[in-house]
């Protein structure tokens, strides 16, 4: 714990989906937000939707933050911590912007599915045209506004596309309930086609299910 | 340097004549013991600070640490020095005293009036000595629960404390769950580990190997372990720090001299510094009061009670919980709290968890630690309004 933080994803842009996220929770649910940052959705969750809010957030900054606001954060990650919870302890388990930053994305997403009815998930698309084209025309690792970070000093160290994200979510036996994707702007994409998706959304927001 | 005896005479009438309030529990209301039999006549030595509300809801019970007392945010009666726990505990402190009722009592087996090996056993006439059962922290904390029914008291606010006294939150929930509001159990552990238990026995056997203490009888020969009391609290000082801030403050520097000496005077400051804490203590704390407590924890392993599982102990607590560690605390290390976390996840309750990061060791939850007081602050707060008790009033500071 002792490194410094660094945010995977940028906070404004972070927000963007928290309403779309937000959204996607039934009132008076119980949900654990897996890297909750300052507490900005659990608020949001148990104010308007009286929503039961619970949190794990690696910054000490973070997580003292949500405790000040008498929200239920622990001071931990998806990857260590997710293990401790029972199965169904949950309506939804949420991981904003941050599956990427895991060290084992498939195990976190495994243990979200079964910790939670559902499991929310929201990640920054590398397969969109700027990140395809940086990497296929200027043959560097791409740089963008809401990925700032050079290779050598970046926490997301699981990039995925969003046909790749599909591709996980069929291999651990999920459904998606709800998928979108989110352009620069962080405004729905018009299309439900996934190519559209992978192509143009920067960011892609889903809801899973175990399948029965 | 030689214990001054006014300070010992000091201790000793704490026992008997504490400067706090008591309770006294008589042959109608014994302590049942874990180890089978029960405590009667006994007396609880304690102090509260600010005022119970109308609704009796406003009540925090501070439990103290092995070596603590009663005397949380007062001056101590024997040292003279200020409360342990100042930092927290206050006008305008986390733990309002503006706006709670503190209540903080001295241990069953302590030696600040609660009864313990040095309060005289009615049936002899004597002090008790070894002839008091052994005490654990249910016990503890099953005493505790006796004095607040006193109070008037069904529901606590908080019950907060760090070290032993975190072991005693725990408890408290386990025991009491539904009297208990909110818990704050900080750099403490569920169970004591081998290394606990090793240490503590090396503090135990210095006591005994010392000829004073006549197996337990010192006080009636007029002679006090001094001795094997104080290598007993240079050995478990040294469990309150860490590596890092011993090296930081003392490193290698040596005491009053420019050169080594080649001898075994206390060379350096590191000796000089643990043979003060040493000499200090047994000015203030009984001898074989260190030998109950530290045996109290050595017998503390909350799931065992629920056939090994922690979250057994802590299920259906609606209690709100923050649990606190410290990253350089290699006693009661952030592993062990994390553990207490997951079981509490496990059981559904609604916890708070941060490991503060300091370089203070164990030692950090009685110390001006930012961080640590505005986790606490924040938690207080936030757990206040929801259990409906006034703001804290604007301070000019």
């Amino acid at each position: 714990m002792a490194e410094e933080h660094l945010r995977p994803f940028r906070a404004d842009a972070a927000r963007v989906d928290l309403l779309l996220v937000a959204d996607m929770v039934k009132p008076n649910s119980r949900v654990l937000d897996v890297g909750c940052g300052d507490g900005a959705l659990l608020r949001l969750l148990s104010e308007e939707k009286g929503v039961d809010a619970r949190g794990i957030e690696l910054s000490q900054q973070g997580v003292n933050d949500c405790v000040a606001k008498g929200l239920s954060v622990i001071q931990g990650d998806a990857d260590a911590d997710l293990s401790a919870y029972p199965d169904g302890a949950f309506d939804y388990v949420i991981l904003s912007q941050t599956l990427q930053a895991t060290r084992r994305p498939r195990d976190v997403l495994e243990h979200m599915l079964r910790i939670g009815q559902h499991a929310i998930v929201s990640f920054p698309n590398f397969g969109h045209w700027r990140i395809r084209m940086q990497v296929a025309l200027g043959g560097r690792m791409p740089q963008t506004r809401n990925l700032p970070y050079a290779w050598y000093e970046t926490p997301n160290i699981h990039f995925c596309t969003i046909q790749d994200f599909i591709g996980l979510v069929q291999a651990v036996g999920a459904r998606i309930e709800r998928g979108v994707a989110l352009d620069r702007f962080g405004a729905p994409l018009n299309s439900s086609a996934p190519w559209v998706w992978n192509l143009f959304g920067e960011q892609g927001v889903f809801r899973l299910t175990r399948k029965r | 340097m030689p214990p001054d005896p006014t300070n010992k005479a000091a201790g000793l009438r704490e026992v008997d004549a504490p400067h706090s309030l008591v309770a006294h529990f008589g042959a109608d209301q014994p302590l049942q013991l874990d180890a089978g039999s029960s405590l009667s006549p006994f007396t609880i030595a304690y102090q509260t600070y600010g005022a119970l509300n109308a609704d009796r809801s406003n009540a925090v019970l501070v439990c103290h640490a092995l070596t603590g007392d009663q005397h949380v945010a007062n001056d101590h009666p024997i040292t003279g020095k200020p409360g342990w726990w100042q930092t927290m505990v206050g006008p305008g402190r986390p733990i309002d005293t503006d706006r709670y009722f503190v209540i903080s009592t001295n241990v069953i087996g302590g030696c600040m009036g609660t009864t313990g090996p040095a309060s005289l056993n009615p049936a002899t006439g004597r002090p008790y000595g070894l002839d008091l059962p052994i005490v654990t922290i249910k016990d503890m904390v099953r005493a505790q629960a006796m004095l607040i029914d006193r109070l008037g008291i069904d529901t606590l606010f908080c019950v907060v404390g760090g070290s032993m006294g975190g072991m005693q939150v725990l408890q408290w929930i386990a025991s009491y769950k539904e009297r208990v509001f909110a818990a704050m159990p900080i750099a403490t552990a569920a169970k004591h580990s081998s290394q606990n238990i090793a240490f503590h026995e090396v503090g135990r056997q210095a006591v005994m190997a010392d000829p004073d203490w006549r197996k337990g009888r010192y006080l009636e020969q007029g002679v006090v372990p001094t001795k094997g009391l104080a290598v007993a609290r240079m050995a478990a000082h040294i469990t309150y720090l860490s590596d890092g801030a011993l090296q930081s403050k003392f490193g290698r520097k040596l005491q009053g001299r420019a050169a080594p000496t080649f001898s075994f005077d206390a060379e350096f400051q590191i000796e000089n510094y643990l043979r003060y804490q040493g000499m200090s203590f047994v000015d203030r704390f009984d001898a074989n009061s260190y030998l109950y407590v530290t045996r109290a924890c050595d017998y503390f392993d909350l799931a065992a009670d629920y056939d090994g599982s922690l979250a057994l102990a802590f299920k259906g607590a609606k209690t709100r919980f923050c649990v606190v560690s410290f990253n350089s605390d290699w006693l009661y290390p952030t592993a062990a709290s994390r553990a207490i976390v997951h079981a509490l996840n496990a059981g559904g309750a609604s916890v708070s968890f941060v490991d503060i990061e300091t370089d203070r060791g164990h030692d950090a939850f009685l110390l001006n630690i930012p961080e640590f007081i505005a986790t606490s602050r924040g938690f207080l707060d936030a757990a206040a309004r929801a259990r409906g008790l006034p703001p804290a009033k604007p301070r000019p500071d």
